[in-house]
């Protein structure tokens, strides 16, 4: 039951447009500082499109998705009317305003400061206020997504959440907390000096703050990923979820302890001690926990599919399962991305391997794989299967469809592996230029040419993504019937209070927050004299 | 429902399936367990960690006094044999711009930044640490090969980042001890 499917629409189209408009950026960053560009004569260019790329990829078109699915969600799963529509607009339009009074600074080079802020730089202001308008136009969605949870519990007093609702919810939870590192920095830190009130700021702080935001936002962008895997693919797939109870443990998890880890990317930095970074390298470890579980619950309901299928023997039944179908090659991509990037993910938590890799091309490879490759290309799985069910037309050419995430896949290996190489060989991050006639910058010379190539293969990708979603639109009317979400094995009839709200694993969330960054916080705050002189970009 | 009147819970299936589950959460716990003592480990045992300390400097008066005054930056002899080498980075530069050390001896790199985020790397090491101004970051080193490292800065720091490479000149240790002699601070200048 989609009844708003305009509104639902507006936000896909949005996402998937400025995704596209990202995605000719990173291909065209790939190739300028490869061999095979030309230097530019002004790197600042580069900086201009790298935070264009940054600040589109990583707070506009995840955030878009993840608010379009979850309004599907709501209506599908819940079966109930979106409540609070006018708001849902409102939310839509401040995103939209929001990205625009951003992107005009950041054209005009007078915001080149990156997605990751990093102040002392700073930047033009209306940059920073166009992201919190985003935040906040998002911030509607979570409030909405809560009420409508809320008004269906009474009218179904005690029954289980539907999982892909009680999902949606945890994630929009997680999102509303973990942007609020990010709002501090910006409304105490940052903003105040870009608009000229002070001309000093506290740089380690504002790191920390920023840390809040920089871990947990990765896991508010796999959401809608970890829905699809569970309620999507194994009836897309002919399954069924092999656990209900597991599913829920485990978005719980994430929403517990996606949060208190952020300072692992401050492995390296001077402004903590290293007592609060082991306890944040710790609990990174707990966040695999998580998906571990969901690997193994995923397979599991894939190989029910494949035995109904006639599947046999102890891995026989790989063969049976429906490898035409779109979903489930973009299940078994998504799976193969996030085993490598998880295992790359291993070395950078690490206390003592991090150092190794820390701030080099490595990094960019680690996540273009995880965000880009695991995550994204199952963006792409839900657009393909709420397609029918928004538009009331099919998508016809599966073939295309196959090709398209083909195309993603092997853009995304040829892309990232190569530059996790360069990592190790030490190559830094977010430049505009190297000199590959240097003997020692030389022998990268391959693999970043690979990495361009990589790229070129994605932005195909990209645009044949946009071109199925578009031919969609005009294809010819079918039915695509009642929009269902996976069932498990074991229906639930009740679930404990536990695993069907989300109050108390909030109370975690914060809690444990409050416990890991609270003192490294406060300690920095209430030190004296670490405010250093504000950079302004443009004015050198 | 309908699955729930199929398969009871009570049902062989169902304790199977429970029975898996458990095992490979159980699987999954002891991986975190190992690898956070394995962290602990090597941190503790070996003192393979991350800077430990928090030092503080005001970058606006770097340049004044202190111990990141020009005539202080550079690479020192203590007298216990180990060397100290103090370095600055700024929009687009590190100084100095080519720091030279002794092989197969203890090196300390203290660093901070006198504008805004800078990193250090030194190519085919793990030597890597933030700049970060109002605080100084320290490293310890000990290179075994002599030669010439690359040590791009690693973290963006505007307009001009792609042109902030410095260099790390690694010579003999009796060589490094020749020249230190006349006290001073060394680098790769007068070389």
């Amino acid at each position: 039951m989609l009844v708003n499917r305009k509104l639902i629409l507006a936000h896909f189209w949005l996402a998937f447009a400025v995704f596209g408009i990202a995605l000719t950026l990173g291909a065209w960053q790939m190739f300028i500082r490869s061999p095979i560009g030309t230097w530019l004569s002004n790197p600042e260019l580069y900086y201009r499109s790298l935070t264009a790329h940054g600040t589109v990829m990583g707070y506009v078109f995840p955030t878009l998705v993840a608010m379009g699915f979850g309004y599907a969600i709501s209506e599908a799963a819940l079966q109930q009317r979106l409540v609070g529509v006018r708001w849902a607009w409102a939310g839509f339009w401040l995103i939209v305003i929001g990205s625009i009074m951003a992107v005009i600074p950041i054209a005009l080079g007078r915001a080149s400061v990156l997605y990751t802020f990093y102040p002392p730089l700073i930047g033009n202001v209306f940059y920073y206020l166009g992201v919190v308008l985003v935040v906040v136009g998002s911030w509607i969605w979570v409030a909405l997504m809560s009420v409508n949870l809320r008004i269906w519990r009474k009218a179904h007093p005690g029954a289980p959440v539907p999982l892909a609702m009680f999902a949606n919810v945890a994630g929009s939870y997680l999102w509303a907390w973990t942007a609020v590192g990010a709002a501090l920095e910006l409304l105490l830190q940052i903003i105040p000096v870009a608009a000229g009130l002070k001309n000093t700021i506290d740089a380690g702080l504002a790191r920390i703050f920023f840390s809040w935001t920089l871990h947990a936002i990765v896991y508010f962008w796999l959401m809608p990923t970890y829905i699809a895997y569970y309620t999507i693919v194994p009836r897309a797939i002919g399954g069924r979820v092999y656990s209900d109870t597991m599913a829920r443990i485990s978005f719980i998890l994430f929403l517990v302890v996606a949060m208190p880890i952020g300072m692992h990317h401050t492995f390296a930095d001077p402004q903590v001690g290293a007592g609060f970074k082991f306890i944040h390298s710790a609990f990174t470890a707990l966040v695999t926990l998580p998906t571990f579980l969901t690997v193994f619950t995923i397979c599991a309901s894939v190989e029910i599919a494949a035995r109904l299928r006639g599947g046999r023997g102890l891995f026989g039944w790989i063969t049976a399962l429906p490898w035409d179908n779109p979903m489930m090659l973009a299940l078994a991509f998504s799976f193969v991305m996030l085993g490598f990037g998880g295992a790359g993910g291993l070395i950078n938590m690490s206390y003592q391997l991090d150092t190794s890799i820390h701030n080099t091309q490595w990094i960019t490879g680690h996540f273009h794989l995880i965000f880009g490759g695991a995550i994204v290309i199952m963006y792409f799985a839900i657009a393909y299967d709420l397609w029918p069910h928004l538009t009331g037309r099919e998508l016809v050419d599966l073939r295309l469809i196959r090709t398209q995430l083909w195309l993603w896949f092997v853009g995304m290996i040829v892309t990232t592996f190569p530059w996790h190489w360069v990592g190790i060989l030490g190559m830094p991050r977010r430049m505009a230029y190297f000199d590959f006639g240097d003997p020692a910058i030389a022998p990268q010379a391959l693999s970043v040419t690979l990495s361009a190539i990589g790229g070129f293969i994605l932005l195909a990708s990209g645009i044949m993504f946009i071109v199925i979603l578009a031919r969609g639109m005009r294809a010819p009317q079918a039915d695509a019937g009642a929009n269902r979400f996976a069932l498990a094995v074991h229906q639930p009839a009740t679930v404990p209070v536990a695993l069907n709200t989300h109050a108390l694993w909030v109370a975690l969330m914060i809690g444990l927050t409050l416990t890991n960054y609270g003192y490294p916080i406060l300690n920095l705050a209430l030190s004296e004299g670490t405010s250093v002189p504000a950079v302004y970009v443009g004015a050198q | 429902m309908s699955a729930e009147e199929t398969h009871g819970n009570g049902s062989a299936s169902t304790e199977v399936a429970a029975r898996v589950e458990r095992r490979w959460a159980t699987i999954a716990a002891i991986i975190i367990v190992m690898m956070a003592l394995l962290a602990a480990f090597a941190g503790i045992h070996r003192a393979t960690m991350p800077q430990p300390r928090v030092e503080t400097t005001d970058p606006s008066r770097l340049h004044l006094s202190g111990e990141f005054v020009e005539s202080n930056l550079g690479s020192v002899l203590e007298a216990n044999g180990n060397v100290t080498v103090r370095a600055i980075g700024q929009q687009y530069s590190f100084t100095p711009a080519c720091i030279v050390v002794p092989a197969d001896t203890p090196i300390t790199l203290r660093a901070t930044s006198a504008d805004v985020v800078h990193g250090i790397l030194i190519q085919g090491t793990n030597v890597n640490t933030m700049l970060v101004p109002g605080y100084i970051s320290e490293q310890l080193m000990r290179f075994t090969k002599t030669g010439d490292y690359l040590m791009p800065c690693q973290e963006f720091c505007s307009f001009g980042h792609e042109g902030m490479w410095g260099k790390v000149k690694v010579i003999d240790k009796a060589e490094f001890a020749n020249r230190a002699k006349g006290g001073g601070r060394l680098s790769c200048v007068g070389q």
